[in-house]
């Protein structure tokens, strides 16, 4: 549905959604890749079935690339350095370092002889960007292979200066070695002076993971130390000579169109630049300080929206401004008929879930830092998407992509909030017209009000189940959060499921797990209710009805190690269970909660299993797990946004509560390690369980099903 | 006014109540401390003023002329890094990082104070960093691995 309000591109990519063509028209990667390398043993990667689909064939050594399919690519220099060019981005999530033990591990060279490049518009190919989990399934899949190609064509080369059969050598940290008469040859000595261009082959065997010696252990951050002494630089802290510091005017609120702006005064500070074109008014100036005097100085008048929804009311909105059933992404096929099976059943279930509004909050707000430079324009920015960023400047400032150049240092975090690249087209127009470069560095109210959300949601649930546990009927409406996660994981004979988009009064966009959270939670709490309705134990129930043997396996490793039914539960405590998929992550989650005589509520442990085929880093795992549960109990039980007349009413850290050291339960985290499965990845779909866990152990030790994310803004069941 | 940071003295003409984050930031280049909220509710800034942990976007520089300021730069002395930051280092608590220099700070103080803390312990001392990656339970070990409980 078009709305203004939604993010332009989709905020729940598919993997049929996602963008086939990449925006260079053929060839451009081809001339970037060239351009780049010198000597050296360059792989490029393509898949033999796009040749075909190109109709085109490629002998190995051909320098004719069919370039718009080239998703990432390896370098091999003089000196041996390794330097693997993506598009993916780092936000904390670790593929930086994951990346780079899959290539060393292909490559059989050290991993301190890789150079990631990752997410510099001017050197990588084009990539849609960094979310949905794909970095490790799609971009790690295919590095092993241009690695393990690269592996293959170096034994070859080295095969011939020997002239001995290829079978008789090996290779180990990054030499060649021929294992009968011990003879060795660097990598880099192979390459010298060779310009040789690699298809992919999907022939080269890679290593299976039960076999993995760098890729499936913990490997530290690597570079790690450079965050740990303050000297790495994120965009905020980058500086430039002659650069100026830029602030933007804001609207009061959301809808608001400026009548006039005064900016005389703003104009008189010494040194400062402003710009006013339509609603956009900023300011640049030699220093932060004089920058925000000069923005305090401009005398703006604002046509302010009226009418607008506040969050006392946001849900009815929702309904209401829906499109109707039928409109949304991601609802499977409806089966059977819905009202044959509530007439079967021995127990129908109605309940409405509202999920709120709430705000990723990556600790580093969006900051970009701009500059022109013989009619190119280059941009810093902290984006998790670099060549939609690209795009965008590329047609607000209506340059020939060539001519715009996006960087991506490592971030100070995502979580799907930093898809859009605002703070660099700000920079961008500030400097374009300063004709210095010039900085942008949101506030964290910025960051709060002029970002975007995870979107609000009213979700329907009409079930019925028979008394042995069997689910008769499921219709399940999903008002504009959306559609991630929203299928059943469960055997049911009738379903109706769908999502309805609305229009959303805010912003709203991705975020860690989608609409995962919220379907996800509706669908766990209302299991965990028919359980009860047939007096089956929650873990039974879901055992009962599951479909899928991993879901199976999660649900009794968690439900094990947390002692689900072997411990004793004492007077006030609850225990719940919640599990689901998304993305090729399973996960099952057991907690714990004490409800007082007050009705306050606390969380004493949670237990959280994880299974994502094989596991590429263990310790950088668990951090993206432990990381999800902890987001996910924050948007459980506490995190909203308040808004009313198109203004957000909390928009500050010490208004918006986030997680802290003092609200983390116990934290038990068992990750199963499926070597003979393809490694998903890992940084959403543990988000999924925790708070459906945690409303269905409340509703255990207090008879209260709570329905309304966040459950508990007050600690206190209301 | 004279501002002592990290042992070194500088000469700041600005008006006392600037901000010791922002002068810190943009005139002396020290950019390990870091923005966060402006408002002392998330420790991203945290610094040590005569050994206490102290939040520099709410610190004025008027408060702290003559005062020892170190910041996450002044941990590290000849290429050696502080006994935290070591123990950081290999424990590899993070994600994004971008609070790892106050959380450094904020431990450092810590562990000055009580070298042997209670898990409570470090959960109320640590309690003003927000780690929004959430990887606070890796954070409590690797302040336990820098502690004299091994």
């Amino acid at each position: 549905m078009d709305n203004k309000h939604n993010i332009r591109h989709s905020f729940e990519p598919d993997e049929h959604e996602l963008p086939q063509k990449p925006a260079y028209p053929s060839g451009l990667d081809r001339r970037k890749f060239l351009k780049l390398f010198g000597g050296g043993l360059a792989v490029a990667f393509v898949l033999p079935d796009m040749f075909l689909f190109a109709g085109e064939t490629l002998p190995p050594g051909s320098s004719v690339l069919p370039t718009n399919q080239v998703g990432a690519w390896i370098h091999i220099g003089e000196d041996g350095t390794v330097s693997v060019y993506t598009g993916k981005v780092e936000v904390g999530q670790n593929i930086r370092t994951s990346l780079s033990q899959i290539v060393a591990e292909e490559l059989h060279v050290p991993i301190t002889s890789i150079k990631m490049v990752m997410g510099d518009t001017d050197l990588v190919p084009y990539d849609a960007g960094t979310f949905g989990s794909r970095s490790t399934p799609q971009m790690g899949g295919q590095l092993r292979r241009a690695a393990a190609t690269a592996r293959l064509a170096l034994i070859e080369m080295a095969a011939k200066t020997w002239n001995v059969d290829p079978k008789s050598l090996k290779v180990d940290e990054g030499i060649v070695v021929n294992t009968t008469t011990n003879n060795k040859i660097k990598f880099g000595e192979l390459t010298k002076g060779q310009q040789l261009l690699l298809p992919i082959s999907n022939e080269a065997p890679v290593t299976a993971a039960a076999d993995w010696k760098v890729a499936g252990k913990t490997v530290p951050k690597v570079n790690g130390r450079s965050f740990l002494t303050g000297k790495h630089e994120y965009v905020s802290d980058m500086k430039v000579p002659g650069m100026l510091y830029g602030k933007i005017l804001r609207a009061p609120s959301y809808g608001a169109k400026l009548i006039e702006a005064d900016v005389s005064k703003a104009k008189a500070f010494p040194g400062v630049v402003v710009v006013h074109e339509g609603d956009f008014v900023g300011v640049a100036a030699p220093d932060i300080r004089t920058a925000g005097k000069a923005l305090h100085a401009i005398k703006a008048k604002w046509d302010e929206t009226t009418g607008q929804p506040s969050n006392s009311t946001i849900f009815d909105y929702l309904v209401k401004n829906g499109s109707g059933v039928g409109g949304g992404r991601n609802s499977g096929d409806p089966k059977g008929n819905i009202e044959e099976g509530l007439k079967t059943a021995d127990h129908t279930h109605t309940k409405t879930y509202n999920i709120s509004y709430i705000a990723h909050v990556p600790l580093e707000p969006r900051a970009a830092l701009a500059q022109w430079a013989g009619g190119k324009l280059t941009v810093w920015t902290g984006t998790q998407r670099p060549f939609g960023v690209q795009q965008d400047l590329s047609e607000i400032f209506k340059l020939p992509k060539e001519k715009v150049r996006v960087i991506m240092p490592d971030t100070g975090s995502g979580y799907g909030g930093k898809h859009t690249g605002e703070a660099a087209i700000e920079a961008a127009r500030l400097s374009q017209e300063a004709k210095k470069p010039v900085k942008v560095v949101w506030t964290r109210e910025e960051e709060f009000t002029w970002a975007y959300f995870r979107p609000g949601g009213l979700i329907e649930v009409n079930s019925g189940v028979k008394n042995d546990g069997t689910i008769t009927a499921w219709k399940f409406l999903n008002y504009n959060s959306g559609g991630a996660a929203i299928n059943t994981q469960y055997k049911i004979l009738n379903h109706h499921i769908a999502h309805i988009p609305s229009n959303t009064p805010l912003k709203q966009g991705s975020y860690r797990g989608l609409a995962a959270t919220a379907n996800v939670f509706a669908r766990e709490s209302h299991i965990t209710d028919l359980a009860r309705l047939v007096k089956m134990d929650q873990l039974d129930f879901r055992l009962k009805n599951a479909d899928d043997a991993r879901l199976t396996a999660v649900l009794e490793t968690a439900a094990k190690a947390f002692g689900w039914k072997t411990s004793a539960k004492a007077t006030g405590h609850g225990y719940g269970i919640a599990c689901g998929l998304d993305k090729g992550g399973y996960v099952a989650t057991c907690a714990e909660v004490v409800v007082n005589a007050h009705k306050e509520v606390k969380v004493i442990r949670v237990t959280q299993a994880f299974e994502c085929g094989a596991i590429v880093n263990p310790l950088h795992l668990e951090s993206q797990i432990m990381g999800s549960m902890v987001q996910g109990l924050g948007g459980a039980l506490f995190e909203a946004i308040n808004f009313a007349g198109g203004k957000i009413l909390n928009s500050s850290l010490s208004a918006y509560r986030v997680p802290r050291f003092s609200d983390m339960p116990k934290m038990q985290i068992i990750t199963i390690d499926r070597k003979d499965l393809p490694s998903a990845g890992a940084g959403e779909a543990a988000i999924i369980g925790i708070a459906p866990a945690i409303r269905n152990a409340i509703l255990d030790a207090s008879g209260v099903g709570l329905s309304t994310l966040p459950m508990l803004p007050n600690g206190v069941i209301s | 006014m004279v501002l002592i940071v990290n042992g070194v003295k500088h000469e700041v003409s600005l008006e006392p109540d600037v901000e010791l984050l922002s002068v810190l930031r943009n005139e002396l280049n020290l950019t390990g401390s870091k923005y966060g909220c402006g408002e002392g509710a998330c420790g991203a800034c945290t610094v040590l003023i005569n050994g206490t942990p102290s939040r520099a976007c709410i610190t004025t520089i008027g408060s702290v002329v003559g005062k020892e300021i170190t910041t996450i730069e002044g941990l590290e002395k000849n290429g050696s890094l502080h006994p935290v930051q070591e123990a950081f280092l290999q424990s590899d608590p993070f994600q994004c990082s971008y609070c790892a220099s106050g959380m450094i700070m904020s431990a450092v103080a810590l562990l000055n104070n009580n070298p042997a803390p209670t898990d409570d312990a470090i959960v109320t001392a640590m309690n003003g960093n927000i780690c929004r990656c959430g990887t606070y339970i890796n954070i409590v070990n690797a302040i336990k691995l820098a502690s004299n409980h091994k």
